[in-house]
């Protein structure tokens, strides 16, 4: 195994034109235990950790570009204003150490259904900034996860940043595990609330082939909260309309059953997610005076 | 490649005596802190597999990929062909004619013969230069395998025209086994169960399952072995008893016993998990054919495959009382499932069948228990064996029968308890206190954490304790709290007639103007505190401060096994003994010197106390420098606690246990019914520890062993696939076990009731508190939930129907 060590994002790009089947290391948290257990030994490892740019973050007027490699930590601690669901998402990711070395690129290159950015990347909207000798180019993130750790880069591509919309209201985010700290995903779910568009997003977790936004049940609310007026007034949510909505996130799952947990037990959890999360959102916007701050 | 001087040269990371006495200066009774707890939190403590040596090559093992398969043929010449590989051994390749090993029954191949029994069996072993290189060139042994049909389960096993998981068995249990895919099986009757049913105003039947838990402890299996000059080898090995390793090891590699000389490195915990052989001897063999020193350790995947389980179990119960809450009678019956090979299982099965009533008093018991051999992965020893699945059943029933009686579930427990004089159903009378209403009364009498202990000052959720934690799933709702209870019995040290001693060398000197004791005993210290306790020992019988406790070996006779709660009660008691032997020699030679200066060197008790012979007035006679100048006192004896007796194998009669050890708890949970998450809250625990030696460890091991408890009620379990018998989850991404998050406070309560045929009074203490924790969190769920909950560990699938 060559372990290729670019100094510089151009050296990089070059290096993953000339080997594409490098895999990419920033923390390593996830390629060093496929390592470590011998799932895979990729014959180049292309070490991105001498650039120091992908470790930075930029907040602009309506996102945030966050490098690649920023880890967890970061993330938590810094960005919970901008990045509220995400800032929880990644609360959730294993122990204090990873967290340390870990970031939203890996999430984003490995693209596991259970990877715990995803959901909260799916609800507030992002754009994947992907990049190679060709070019660089933005790629919205409902068009990222193309199949079972799968997504939409080139060979030839790497992530060099990932602009994630600002909240602009409440978002939660929670996640079922068997034990109540470091464990992956037996499923998760995100909700945004964009009182801007009037719209809400969502983002489902461990339990589809990929991590999907639970469409139907985001249409459902938005006119819901529409027809009743519900943005302007602030009036509560009836339990009719939380209970459909539940059902519908649970709908939009295509879960597996697998060591961690039955297909059935993970439709009804992102349901009893969906609902308190609905809720959670929802008596934050009405008590914020339905201000844009989306504070976890 | 002919053997150099390097066997010479000391490993790195071998074991160096430890001296305590500069900070430490407990005797028993003190809570003096261990000699190597520093050492492991700051990270340099050398543990079995930090070991190094110039020149080692890496040992690798091969393993079945397939759980039940005749082995057609091996191909090695790829692998051979690898640079840098200098052997690759199959079980043609063993130099004896002794190819098996096991703790009782000689049933495992040191490498699969013709056949593997289970996922994960050694097939085949590489050294080369690096450990990589010998991985992959023992991926590319070749092997064929026609596989078999599989047994799983007592149905499989016992299926007319089953196939048998080893054929031509001729252990001394095939005789009294109803099939041969049962391993041992031990009936206990007594009394009259028909009549004392009649006498039953409530009967209460049960079905309940037992998952199968690992030791997961965090050092993997690992070893160095250096080939000899002489031909013989030196091992340095985590282990949990060198002398059962070196009698199994021996054989193996025709090498009398004085050529294996065996080291204890350090210990990454052990739970059970390192009493049968698992590196040694592959790495041995390696050595010898090589002649070069051989490092093995296995990574965290390997670990799991590595040493045996917990074995699951199916318990039948049929419990019956009176209105007033009287216990009529009990019948159960026990199938432990211990995979393709015996190790503990016949002890096992003693276990679970003799404590299957639990600390009760039941006059009349049919009681059967049984352990199968299966295509599953092999069980054995771990903390608390076969009495663990028992009390997670008869726990449950209690709750039950106290449901059905309107009473209240510590007060019907309480007028069924056992006491002192208490009769087992072995017929073996309890002949210690046997404080069973007791600890429930201590543990009910605490006051309970608040209510919604989740909510902070601002009316927040702290999400940290409510289920889920920091994943976010609750803010309270769906959260309902429960409380249960649960008391157990563990037996103590090694049961059923087995010899079971230990030996201490003990020595005293003058060093640097100062009397010190040297401790050497072949006792694994596998983080159970012995080393800490044997310098107290030294310190209370000698009198002296400063006590080194030599690396333990196989230089020594044997200690016996650190497991069963055994180490403090038969090394500890080893210990005392030998102290006392050298404190008699020592007053020998101070009467020699001094005799004629004082009457009372002839005529007072005399103590070593502060450096001093004294009287037991405590008049002082002489200084022990004085008294031993250059003089060496050195004894090396054996010591045994009272025999025990085999049970009967028709009836399980029989003065089978040495000692009893007893704790309760009380579990309170807060569980998201909805998402079926459990946050424990708090687990209470009450133990009698008969005398505590080191009150720290004592609570420290009570605590560790609630929380192994804790691990196998709510998340703890190796997943077999039953189509396949193969492991689901060998990783800490699936096998998961309590994070510090997970771990409640554990508030606990130490009697010291002396049992006035231990040493000090001492009991046991290391297994009891495993037993009773996980029935107690498991009753909790139920008050919460109001279900039935009949399997541990509960998923959350179980608790919201999904």
């Amino acid at each position: 195994m060559d372990f290729l060590r670019p100094a510089s994002w151009e050296e990089a790009l070059a290096a993953k034109a000339e080997h594409p089947a490098a895999v990419p290391i920033a923390g390593g948290t996830d390629i060093m235990v496929e390592i470590n257990f011998d799932h895979r030994r990729p014959e180049h490892l292309l070490d991105l950790n001498r650039i120091t740019e992908l470790s930075e973050w930029e907040v602009g007027g309506e996102s945030v570009r966050l490098g690649a490699s920023v880890p967890y930590t970061r993330i938590m601690e810094d960005l919970r204003t901008e990045l509220p669901g995400l800032a929880l998402a990644s609360h959730t990711v294993a122990s204090p150490q990873i967290r340390n070395r870990g970031g939203v690129g890996g999430n984003l290159g490995t693209a596991s259904p259970a990877g715990d950015a995803h959901p909260a990347l799916l609800a507030a909207g992002a754009e994947v900034e992907a990049e190679s000798v060709r070019g660089s180019r933005l790629i919205p993130i409902d068009a990222f996860y193309t199949g079972v750790k799968r997504n939409a880069l080139a060979p030839d591509e790497l992530i060099r940043a990932v602009h994630v919309k600002k909240a602009d209201g409440p978002q939660q985010y929670a996640k079922v595990g068997t034990r109540n700290a470091m464990v992956i995903a037996v499923c998760a779910f995100g909700i945004a609330l964009h009182p801007g568009t009037r719209t809400v997003r969502t983002g489902i977790g461990s339990a589809a082939p990929t991590p999907v936004r639970a469409e139907a049940a985001e249409e459902f609310l938005s006119a819901a909260l529409e027809e009743g007026g519900c943005w302007d007034s602030g009036g509560a949510i009836t339990p009719s309309v939380a209970k459909r909505f539940a059902e519908l996130a649970s709908g939009a799952c295509n879960p597996i059953d697998d060591v961690r947990g039955t297909a059935r037990y993970r439709r009804h959890a992102v349901g009893i997610m969906a609902r308190r999360t609905l809720g959670w959102t929802w008596e934050q916007y009405r008590r914020s005076g339905r201000t844009l701050e989306g504070a976890a | 490649m002919a053997p150099d001087t390097r066997a010479d040269a000391v490993p790195a990371g071998t074991p160096t005596k430890v001296t305590q006495g500069s900070q430490s200066r407990g005797g028993i009774g003190e809570s003096t802190l261990r000699p190597d707890g520093t050492l492991k939190v700051t990270g340099e403590f050398a543990y079995s597999s930090d070991m190094w040596h110039e020149d080692m090559l890496w040992g690798q093992t091969l393993r079945s990929t397939v759980a039940h398969a005749e082995i057609r043929s091996i191909d090695i010449s790829e692998a051979l062909a690898v640079p840098g590989v200098h052997a690759v051994l199959t079980y043609d390749d063993l130099p004896t004619d002794t190819r098996n090993y096991g703790l009782e029954i000689q049933d495992t191949p040191v490498l699969a013969h013709r056949k593997v029994r289970h996922h994960g069996e050694p097939v085949a072993l590489v050294a080369a230069d690096h450990p990589e290189t010998a991985r992959r060139a023992a991926a590319k042994i070749r092997i064929d395998y026609a596989e078999l049909p599989l047994i799983t389960d007592e149905a499989s096993a016992t299926a007319p025209g089953a196939v048998l998981v080893h054929e031509g068995r001729d252990d001394h249990h095939i005789g009294h086994v109803p099939h041969p895919n049962i391993v041992h099986r031990q009936p206990i009757v007594r009394g009259d169960v028909a009549r004392a049913r009649e006498r039953a105003d409530v009967i209460v039947k049960g079905e309940y399952v037992f998952g199968m838990q690992d030791q997961a402890f965090l050092g993997p299996e690992s070893g160095l072995a250096v080939p000899g000059e002489d031909g013989g080898v030196d091992l340095y090995v985590a282990t949990q008893w060198l002398h059962s390793d070196l009698r199994q090891i021996a054989p193996v590699l025709g090498l009398p016993e004085e050529k294996v000389r065996m080291t204890l490195s350090g210990v990454g915990g052990a739970f059970g998990g390192r009493e049968d052989i698992s590196m040694q001897i592959h790495a041995c063999l390696l050595a010898l054919r090589t002649g070069r020193p051989v490092k093995m350790v296995y990574n965290r995947f390997e670990s799991f495959f590595g040493h045996v389980h917990r074995h699951p179990a199916k318990l039948s119960y049929e419990h019956g009382a009176t209105r007033d809450g009287k216990l009529t009678h009990l019948k159960c019956r026990i199938v432990l499932d211990g995979g393709a090979y015996a190790s503990a299982s016949p002890a096992v099965v003693g276990n679970a069948s003799s404590l299957s009533v639990g600390p009760y008093a039941v006059d009349d018991v049919d009681i059967e228990a049984v352990a199968l051999y299966t295509n599953n992965p092999p069980c054995g020893a771990m903390r608390g064996f076969g009495a663990v699945q028992a009390c997670f059943a008869y726990e449950a029933q209690m709750d039950r029968l106290a449901a059905e009686l309107g009473m209240d579930p510590v007060e019907f427990r309480q007028l069924n308890a056992m006491e002192q004089g208490t009769i087992m159903p072995t017929g073996q009378p309890v002949d210690s206190p046997a404080p069973v209403a007791e600890l429930l009364r201590r543990v009910k009498a605490r006051p309970l954490p608040p209510e919604r202990q989740w909510e902070t000052a601002g009316g927040e959720a702290d999400v940290r304790a409510l289920p889920g934690g920091l994943s976010n799933t609750t803010h309270g709702e769906g959260v309902v709290r429960g409380v249960g209870y649960a008391v157990g019995i563990k037996n103590v040290g090694f049961s059923e007639g087995f010899d079971d001693y230990s030996t201490a060398r003990v020595r005293m000197e003058v060093v640097g103007g100062e009397p010190v004791a040297t401790v050497h005993t072949a006792m694994a210290e596998v983080g159970q505190g012995g080393v800490t306790v044997h310098a107290q020992i030294a310190r209370t019988e000698l009198g002296v401060t400063r006590v080194s406790i030599h690396p333990a070996d196989t230089r020594v006779g044997s200690a016996g096994s650190t497991s069963a709660s055994r180490q403090t009660y038969v090394t500890g008691g080893a210990v005392k003994n030998s102290c006392e032997l050298v404190r008699d020699k020592v007053l020998e030679i101070g009467r020699r010197r001094f005799g004629s200066h004082h009457p009372a060197w002839a005529t007072a008790e005399l103590l070593l106390e502060g450096g001093k012979v004294v009287t037991d007035a405590g008049e002082v006679l002489s200084d022990l420098v004085d008294v031993l100048q250059d003089e060496a006192v050195e004894v090396e004896a054996e010591w045994r606690h009272r025999p025990t007796e085999a049970f009967d194998l028709r009836t399980g009669q029989g003065n089978g246990h040495v000692q009893y050890s007893f704790a309760a708890h009380r579990a309170v949970v807060e569980v998201d019914t909805e998402l079926g998450l459990v946050k424990v809250v708090e687990l209470a625990c009450a133990q009698d520890v008969g005398k505590a030696l080191n009150p720290l460890s004592v609570v420290g091991q009570i605590q560790g062993g609630t929380t192994q408890g804790l691990g196998v009620a709510v998340m703890e379990e190796i997943i077999v696939d039953p189509r396949t018998a193969k492991v689901r989850n060998p990783s800490f991404t699936d096998y998961l076990i309590p994070t510090i998050l997970d771990t409640p406070t554990i508030p606990v309560d130490v009697l010291e009731l002396a049992d006035e045929h231990a040493p000090y009074g001492l009991r046991g203490i290391g297994e009891a508190p495993t037993l009773s924790s996980t029935p107690a969190v498991l009753a909790a769920i139920r008050d919460a939930t109001g279900l039935e909950l009949n399997r541990t560990p509960v998923r959350p699938e179980h608790l919201t129907g999904t």
